[in-house]
């Protein structure tokens, strides 16, 4: 095949990825609609609003199908829907969800194959391909996750983002196929950026976690509207899960950085120049340094720290899509 | 009742003990590291001198009100200003202040035993009771090697008890994260004081030898020795430089694809070998390492006087300006009387319109041009050396052009010779060589810095990773004979979702016996 056929197939592949995915997104968005309290559900059983606008103890309103429910004593049981006593309807939306997710995923990964094949080389060279790939690592991440636990209700959330960057890649940041200047040709681009992108990818599910907590946080206090956020997780499972996220994020962010460091001195002669990327990087790392601190810090609400993490994520979005374009430095690989 | 509270009195001592909790707080901390955080960001929004000296100028110079003021406030040069420092510094003091103790209460921890049971064990946070086969002493026994399989550390401190406790390492893990942190300080600034780096523009076919007066510039590290360099050589012998000739990739045409020099490397014992330059791959020196940083154009011009001698032949370098490599350079002459200088472009590509003036569409040499102006007079007013790549008009003047024109326009292309007014003499491009942009640079800190942040990662990944658990037995005989209630708690240091399981599971060893 020649490349030009490549390219046209890695193309095809991202477009169908996301037609694929906005199916995914909205079958998800459905899932979560159906999920949600319905509203006659006030006449049927007025009791259950009462107890639903309380913090935690709305489990055992909306649980009435299942058989613990009648007894008080019996431990609140994990909000986190369980499958049976979803309306089909909602069940059957997340089945289509993930299975649409998975396909996405699959035509992700092959749009990347065949960039790969077509610029023969590893396919991190612009920011066409950073967004990419770093959207493939963010769906694979996702999958991977929600094999082992039920996820379904993070789906909107991953998938929605990831067609936004998706999208952003194809049009505004599309590079056609090159080769990479000198300074990139080193096989730290495969170590450094693939971790970077990796690690983004954990960041933004981490990120799509912290803001569920805040908003589900807000909700359990001042007993909001009834929406689909009173079937996710409680407050505190979903802080747990953003901090599982960073966890993970966090040392391969520090992994990227000392990896950077290290090509950085072979290619410009010093481990660090305080370039613009460099300095992102820096201050990425410190702000999740932060979010880590402020968790551990007693006196401080898991809410602030959370902030903090959010201010993370958007400093990866500043190093990302306003450093590579508009700031003059080393890093200047946009592509564009 | 009525009388005002009087509150001890602080004192000297009291307040330095104050500020010293305050310091080493982790509210302080954590309000550090957000400043630093937000203090690094200046120095990607304004050009920083010791990146970029010229566009630093130019950005001062185009702000009349606040690019003094910025200067004066240090926003030029972020991370060597004094508020920059005393961020991180304040941060390091207040990370030791915060280490050092906790560092001396885990290596206490780390050498007694748990502590004992609490006497209520169904209030711990995780707690499990259940009954199972065999007496009080058999069960404990079943249940001490179950926590030691599970790698817990086990002490009885009486005969119905067990105290468990395992991952240590998380607390090491942390202290080690830290104190590497100190490392990687210490290694920066140890290559700071000690590192030096010197740049050379070499063209093909000339040597550069290692000594102070061979550097183009050079910056040595306040504690270097700059007369103590190593008596090595090296030779350019081919400069080899790829651009994009494709078209196809959008803002691809005319990249850089390779840069490659081939030099022959002889070291202070005369041993020479050669040895190749490229971009990520290095050549070690043993005490310091040659970076390929640039590269560029070293027409070779020579210049005869009016009597057709010789005055000037050389590889004269021109600096490279954009990605098209026009580059701007002078050629100087202080053979003749009086002293001629040439100031001008060299175009490896050369368009010359009246817009934009001389100036090169594409980096290699299609069609190399040498656009100069001519000057006569002093080259070095007050004796004093100039940058050998501009040349100092103020004592000079511009020779006339033919056709009346106030300055003389001189274009060549290589193997032309152009005969300068007045029986002044020529000028003859005769070709063009490459040069190399070499970087010589030593920092003896980075080992540490680059040991130091591996260590760093390493203690991060088990202080995130590993989970510090305390878990307690105790036994009773059961109403049955030969039966005995396992009371079983839980106790994590934070949050720790697994602790029920953990209990659980150290139960479930224990269930053919139920």
């Amino acid at each position: 095949m020649t490349d030009t056929t490549l390219a046209q197939l890695s193309n095809l592949a991202v477009y169908s990825a996301m037609a694929v995915l906005t199916l995914a997104m909205t079958a998800y968005a459905l899932y979560l609609a159906r999920l949600a309290p319905a509203r006659d559900a006030t006449v049927e059983a007025p009791e259950r609003e009462l107890v639903a606008a309380g913090p935690g103890a709305d489990t055992v309103g909306s649980d009435a199908g299942t058989p613990d429910a009648g007894t008080p004593q019996a431990p609140a049981p994990p909000r986190a829907p369980a499958r049976e006593d979803e309306p089909v309807g909602a069940r059957k939306a997340a089945g289509v969800g993930w299975t649409l997710t998975l396909l996405g995923t699959l035509l992700v990964v092959a749009g990347v194959a065949l960039r790969a094949a077509e610029v023969h080389r590893w396919p991190l060279g612009n920011m066409y391909e950073f967004a990419l790939v770093g959207s493939m690592f963010t769906l694979l991440a996702y999958v991977g996750w929600a094999l082992r636990r039920d996820l379904r209700w993070l789906g909107l959330f991953v998938v929605g983002p990831v067609l936004l960057v998706l999208g952003a890649a194809i049009t505004v940041w599309y590079t056609d196929a090159s080769e990479l200047m000198p300074s990139l040709r080193s096989v730290w681009l495969a170590i450094h950026v693939t971790v970077a992108t990796m690690s983004v990818a954990v960041f933004t599910i981490g990120a799509a976690l912290g803001g569920l907590y805040l908003v589900q946080q807000r909700m359990e206090g001042g007993g909001g509207p009834r929406s689909f956020m009173a079937r996710l997780p409680e407050a505190r499972a979903l802080e747990r899960l953003a901090y599982a996220a960073h966890v993970v994020a966090f040392p391969m962010w520090t992994f990227t950085v000392i990896a950077g460091a290290i090509w950085a001195r072979q290619a410009w002669g010093s481990y660090w120049n305080w370039d613009p990327k460099e300095v992102w990087s820096f201050v990425i790392w410190v702000v999740y340094a932060a979010y880590l601190h402020a968790r551990a810090t007693t006196g401080w609400s898991r809410s602030n720290a959370v902030w903090i993490a959010l201010g993370g994520f958007a400093c990866i979005i500043v190093n990302f899509a306003v450093v590579n374009v508009y700031f003059v430095g080393q890093h200047s690989y946009s592509g564009l | 009742m009525t009388d005002a509270v009087v509150q001890p009195r602080l004192g000297a001592v009291g307040w330095v003990r104050y500020a010293w909790r305050q310091l080493t707080s982790m509210r302080t901390a954590l309000f550090l590291l957000l400043l630093l955080a937000v203090a690094a960001v200046p120095g990607s929004t304004f050009p920083q001198r010791s990146i970029d000296a010229a566009r630093t100028a130019q950005w001062i110079t185009d702000h009349q009100t606040a690019g003094p003021l910025l200067d004066r406030l240090g926003f030029f040069e972020v991370y060597a200003s004094p508020w920059f420092a005393a961020i991180y510094l304040l941060l390091f003091v207040s990370l030791i202040g915060c280490v050092v103790p906790r560092t001396r209460i885990h290596w206490h921890q780390m050498r007694t035993r748990p502590p004992r049971a609490p006497r209520r064990l169904e209030r711990l946070a995780a707690h499990r009771e259940t009954e199972v086969d065999g007496a009080p002493d058999e069960v404990l026994d079943r249940l001490r090697a179950t926590l030691q399989r599970r790698r817990y550390r086990v002490h009885a401190h009486d005969d119905s008890t067990l105290s468990a406790e395992k991952g240590y390492l998380k607390e090491s893990g942390n202290l080690v994260f830290h104190l590497a942190l100190i490392g990687v300080l210490v290694g920066v600034a140890w290559g700071h004081l000690l590192g030096w780096k010197g740049d050379v523009i070499l063209p093909v076919g000339q040597t550069f030898a290692n000594t102070l007066i061979r550097y183009d510039t050079f910056s040595p590290g306040p504690w270097v020795d700059p007369t103590d360099l190593d008596p090595y050589t090296i030779r350019l012998d081919a400069m080899d430089v790829e651009f994009e000739r494709d078209d196809t990739g959008r803002g691809q045409f005319g990249m850089p694809r390779d840069f490659r020099a081939t030099t022959t490397f002889t070291d202070g014992d005369g041993r020479a070998q050669e040895r190749e330059i490229a971009v990520n791959h290095p050549l070690e020196t043993g005490h310091g390492t040659v970076f390929l940083l640039g590269n560029g154009y070293a027409p070779h011009v020579t210049v005869r006087d009016g009597d057709g001698t010789v005055v000037y032949t050389d590889a004269t370098p021109f600096l490279p300006e954009d990605d098209n490599y026009t580059s701007v350079g002078a050629v100087k002459v202080p053979g003749t009387d009086p002293a001629l200088g040439f100031a001008g472009f060299f175009l490896p590509t050369g368009v010359i319109d009246d817009e934009r003036g001389p100036h090169s569409v594409f980096p290699d040499t299609v069609d190399p041009q040498l656009a100069l102006t001519a000057f006569e007079g002093t080259l070095f007013p007050d004796g004093s050396p100039r940058s050998v790549y501009t040349l100092d008009t103020e004592e000079m003047t511009p020779l006339p052009g033919g056709d009346g024109a106030d300055q003389l326009r001189i274009l060549l292309r290589p193997g032309q010779t152009f005969e300068l007014p007045g029986g002044r003499g020529s000028i003859t491009f005769d070709g063009v060589e490459r040069f190399a942009g070499l970087s010589i640079r030593t920092d003896p800190g980075k080992t540490l810095t680059l040991g130091s942040a591996l260590l760093a990662l390493g203690g991060l990944v088990l202080s995130l990773v590993v989970r510090r658990r305390r878990v307690f037995v105790r036994v009773r005989p059961a109403d049955t004979a030969g039966r005995t209630v396992v009371s079983v708690g839980g106790l994590a240091k934070d949050d720790d979702e697994g602790m029920d399981d953990e209990i659980a599971a150290v139960l479930t060893a224990d269930e053919g016996h139920r």
